[in-house]
């Protein structure tokens, strides 16, 4: 058996642990350095913007950045391909 | 100088009891005066596994509440006589710790001379493990190579660095990774995360790597925590992280697989 493993196509399955656990943790790192107010604020962007547009409920995404000495408040929000009518929430 | 070390985690059963029975044998061992103290109230374990738990007559929430001296609730150990035990209670109540309770009976260990204050913490981030950490020196964070168990390792990192007496002084508490149930079969075939991996994730270094072993489930079994068994990787391997947190220098045994000679491969074994 030993003989044909190199046969076997190898599960690398720790590299996308990894990969996906270094994503993660640098968002709750910045999550948690963050004011406290983000997740109420997005919370409440989204609210608004749903009384216009249709959008997911991860379309809003809050960052804050480091620019030099300043923090920048990122706000990027993706808006779907085909608008559903306002309000539809 | 009293050093107060919190065993921590966030996620249960990665061996936050096991490592806290182990590290108090070791520093026991090396003549330091050590009490190992459970603050899993309602879920007490800490006592079987150090192998007394039919010689608990007061706990931790007894001496908080004056029902008795510190003195009685601290079990002696049968194999050192500078090693003791506080054991966890039973209680249901999970506000019979505070603060200023635990701080007490923390002072008056110091007073009493210990040299070590192993603090077993409870699993998650609540109150019991909010109290276990709050005022330690230095943390050992235990993390198996797993990703649920690393996430919740890097939170618990975080609280150590915000919610401690430390932190709030502007210290900080002294960080270690202890990676247990370490299998380098499985890391060298790409199926755990490696203790590089683990190192880069959290971005901290190990102080000790814990093989997998049937080893350790057979000493929970007898109460005899795995460092006793110097026979075994497990218990070579607590040895060897005691003496790095006693400022020792040690390689990293039993973290490589075994390479297997010709003969071996041909007769098996």
């Amino acid at each position: 058996m030993a003989l044909f493993d190199f046969l076997r196509p190898k599960k690398d399955t720790a590299s996308i642990a990894k990969n996906r656990l270094r994503i993660l943790i640098e968002q709750e790192r910045s999550d948690s350095g963050g004011p406290d107010y983000l997740p109420v604020m997005r919370r409440e962007l989204l609210e608004v913007i749903r009384r216009y547009v249709n959008v997911d409920l991860d379309a809003v995404k809050v960052d804050l950045l480091k620019d030099g000495d300043h923090d920048v408040l990122d706000i990027s929000v993706s808006l779907p391909e085909k608008p559903g009518p306002a309000g539809a929430v | 100088m009293t050093q107060i070390i919190v065993v921590t985690s966030g996620k249960g059963g990665v061996g936050k009891t096991t490592t806290s029975a182990s590290l108090a044998c070791g520093l026991a061992r090396h003549g330091k005066k050590t009490v190992v103290i459970d603050f899993d109230v309602g879920l007490r374990n800490l006592d079987l596994i150090m192998g007394c738990e039919r010689r608990v007559v007061y706990d931790f929430v007894n001496v908080v509440n004056g029902e008795c001296t510190l003195k009685q609730a601290l079990i002696k150990d049968k194999r050192f006589d500078n090693l003791f035990v506080l054991a966890a209670s039973q209680t249901r109540d999970k506000d019979a710790l505070d603060k200023d309770g635990v701080g007490k009976v923390l002072k008056e260990l110091e007073e009493d001379g210990f040299d070590f204050i192993i603090c077993d913490s409870p699993a998650g981030i609540e109150k019991g493990a909010f109290l276990a950490m709050y005022y330690a020196d230095t943390a050992v964070v235990v993390v198996n190579p797993e990703v649920s168990s690393v996430r919740d390792s890097d939170r618990v990192l975080g609280l150590l660095s915000s919610k401690t007496q430390k932190a709030e002084r502007g210290e900080r508490v002294e960080d270690f990774l202890l990676l247990t149930r370490y299998n380098p079969v499985r890391v060298e075939s790409g199926e755990m995360l490696s203790i590089k991996d683990v190192e880069e994730i959290l971005g901290l270094k190990v102080l000790g790597v814990i093989p997998e072993s049937t080893d350790v489930l057979n000493a929970s079994n007898k109460g005899e925590p795995v460092i006793l068994d110097m026979e075994t990787p497990a218990g070579q391997a607590y040895d060897d992280a005691v003496a790095r947190l006693l400022g020792q220098e040690r390689a990293l045994r039993f973290t490589q697989v075994e390479k297997k000679g010709f003969l071996s491969k041909l007769f098996g074994g």
